[in-house]
């Protein structure tokens, strides 16, 4: 009946300012499962649920290579994701045969960030319905960013995209500050309670979840089944004797955090953050 | 509108008659040998006008040395004597270059360029030595590849994260890193010396020393170089290129009196 005359195409602007093709592709990422991001001061992890559409299909990738230096973590259209993939590989690679050197992330990310934003100002052109967690090491460390379909871009310390992602964001908020001195592997296994976090009533088990690691002295890789087990089966242990703990941080941290969170809530968040 | 549509129409079939035209024109202007010439190659900077001679540059305890003289031979005329070939590429390297001058400051533009862009990113990332070395090598090359070279040997030297690195490209491409370079002239006659006398762990004062000898070396036998040098210091931190400075030189040993002669066929 009243239908929104304002968004059937991307570059007209609604009287509130707003542009909701835009805002829809932004919406694009919720929908897909989520992907998971963290870091330390050595290295970056991304992990990823993984969601069959069928019990006789596989499930679709979502943790990919750029280079040795960098890899990304997508959620939304992964056939979208998959165009963008292909395009930082090939910058990645033109930038080491020019100098021999690998590319900067934050400069990578910017000029994908610049490749999205042409499609929310071009009529015949549509955003990118996929949001990326970029992790990726350089000669000022490891970094984690995020990529949306809007063109805009954030670095994080940890950060989680896609569907039923709030739940992993709030381990990782309540956890963050933990993160840069953690070694490998338990970042790893920080990574592993926030895809559990996400998953709607399901174990997690190495059918539902990848895990991708680099840093310093680790080219990115995707974890192995057979390894990815083993940080499954030592989650296990680790939860059953920290479960004590836990509850007393969270209740701890919960009264400190909570407070500015709400404050925050009530500006209302700008239509095309997340 | 329609008016707007019917000018395209009217303006792409106006084009179209003049590339129909076109077409006949040449036709008839070519001799008839059954094809159409591409567009002729780059014919003027094939060879070098104003040229730099030697530069020289080596790996010392606590960074890179490089020195060139300030020569600019026209021909074989020392035409300009206050030429600089020692520049500064960002925070970390040093380049020096020999043969055509004018080349060199092209070069200089593109890599003037690349720092400033890279400068503008902010990002606590820096193009190093390394970086700007196979810049230049990816430039030389493919000049070379258009039949278009810049007329260049390229010493480059720098610090950087603590790691020292010298190395050299030439005009078509061959690029390496080593312990100490030279170009020109100081390929024969400098060379040979630094291979005798360097050593990994020479005091700054050392390895000047070792350039001045063998700058006196192109001085008495490289007639394009020219008394007036300047030596470029690199180090973690940071870089001084010096004003230039002659050195003191000896003409009046016997055997400069009259070099040819006893050598068959000299008189």
């Amino acid at each position: 009946m009243f239908r929104n005359q304002y968004d059937t195409d991307v570059t007209t602007w609604s009287p509130a300012g707003r542009l909701h093709q835009v805002e829809y592709a932004m919406e694009a990422v919720k929908q897909g499962s989520a992907a998971i991001g963290l870091r330390s001061k050595t290295h970056v992890i991304l992990a990823s649920v993984n969601k069959a559409t069928s019990e006789l299909s596989s499930y679709q990738r979502k943790l990919f290579k750029v280079d040795d230096h960098i890899g990304i973590a997508m959620a939304g259209l992964t056939a979208d994701g998959r165009v963008l993939s292909r395009y930082m590989r090939s910058e990645c690679i033109n930038h080491k045969f020019i100098y021999e050197s690998p590319l900067p992330v934050g400069r990578l990310v910017v000029q994908v960030a610049d490749k999205a934003q042409v499609c929310t100002q071009r009529s015949w052109k549509r955003p990118y319905g996929v949001g990326l967690l970029v992790g990726g090491l350089d000669e000022t460390g490891p970094h984690l960013y995020q990529n949306c379909p809007s063109g805009n871009y954030y670095e994080y310390q940890a950060f989680a995209i896609g569907s039923r992602s709030q739940a992993a964001k709030t381990y990782l908020e309540r956890k963050f500050e933990t993160f840069m001195t953690c070694s490998r592997d338990e970042l790893i296994r920080h990574a592993l309670f926030a895809v559990k976090e996400s998953l709607q009533d399901e174990e997690l088990s190495i059918t539902n979840c990848s895990v991708a690691v680099l840093g310093i002295g680790e080219p990115f890789n995707i974890l192995d089944l057979k390894s990815l087990q083993g940080f499954i089966d030592s989650l296990e242990e680790k939860k059953e004797a920290e479960v004590e703990t836990v509850v007393a941080d969270s209740e701890q941290a919960g009264a400190d955090a909570e407070a500015p969170v709400a404050e925050d809530q009530g500006d209302g968040p700008a239509p095309m953050e997340t | 509108m329609a008016m707007f549509m019917q000018q395209q129409t009217d303006d792409s079939s106006f084009k179209k008659n003049m590339l129909f035209r076109g077409q006949q024109d040449q036709s008839s202007a070519l001799p008839s040998v059954g094809f159409v010439p591409a567009k002729s190659p780059t014919t003027h900077t094939q060879y070098p006008y104003v040229t730099g001679s030697s530069v020289l540059g080596i790996k010392y305890k606590d960074g890179v040395l490089i020195a060139a003289d300030c020569g600019g031979s026209y021909g074989s005329t020392l035409r300009y004597k206050s030429v600089e070939r020692l520049k500064a590429v960002g925070k970390s390297t040093v380049i020096g270059a020999s043969g055509e001058i004018s080349d060199f400051q092209q070069i200089m533009r593109y890599l003037d360029e690349l720092t400033l862009k890279d400068k503008m990113w902010d990002d606590g990332n820096t193009l190093g030595p390394k970086e700007v070395h196979n810049y230049l090598c990816r430039v030389m090359y493919n000049h070379r590849n258009k039949f278009d070279p810049l007329w260049n040997t390229l010493i480059l030297g720098g610090v950087k994260n603590g790691v020292k690195y010298l190395g050299m490209v030439s005009m078509i491409g061959v690029h390496f890193e080593e312990n100490h370079v030279a170009s020109g002239f100081g390929n024969h006659l400098a060379r040979p010396i630094f291979r005798d006398e360097w050593k990994e762990d020479l005091s700054l004062e050392e390895g000047i020393l070792l350039l001045e000898k063998c700058f006196r070396v192109l001085l008495y036998r490289d007639r394009s170089a020219v008394n007036k040098l300047q030596v470029a210091n690199i180090t973690a931190e940071g870089i001084t290129i010096s004003k230039p400075y002659a050195l003191r030189t000896e003409w009046e040993y016997k055997a400069f009196q009259n070099p040819t002669q006893g050598v068959e066929g000299s008189w």
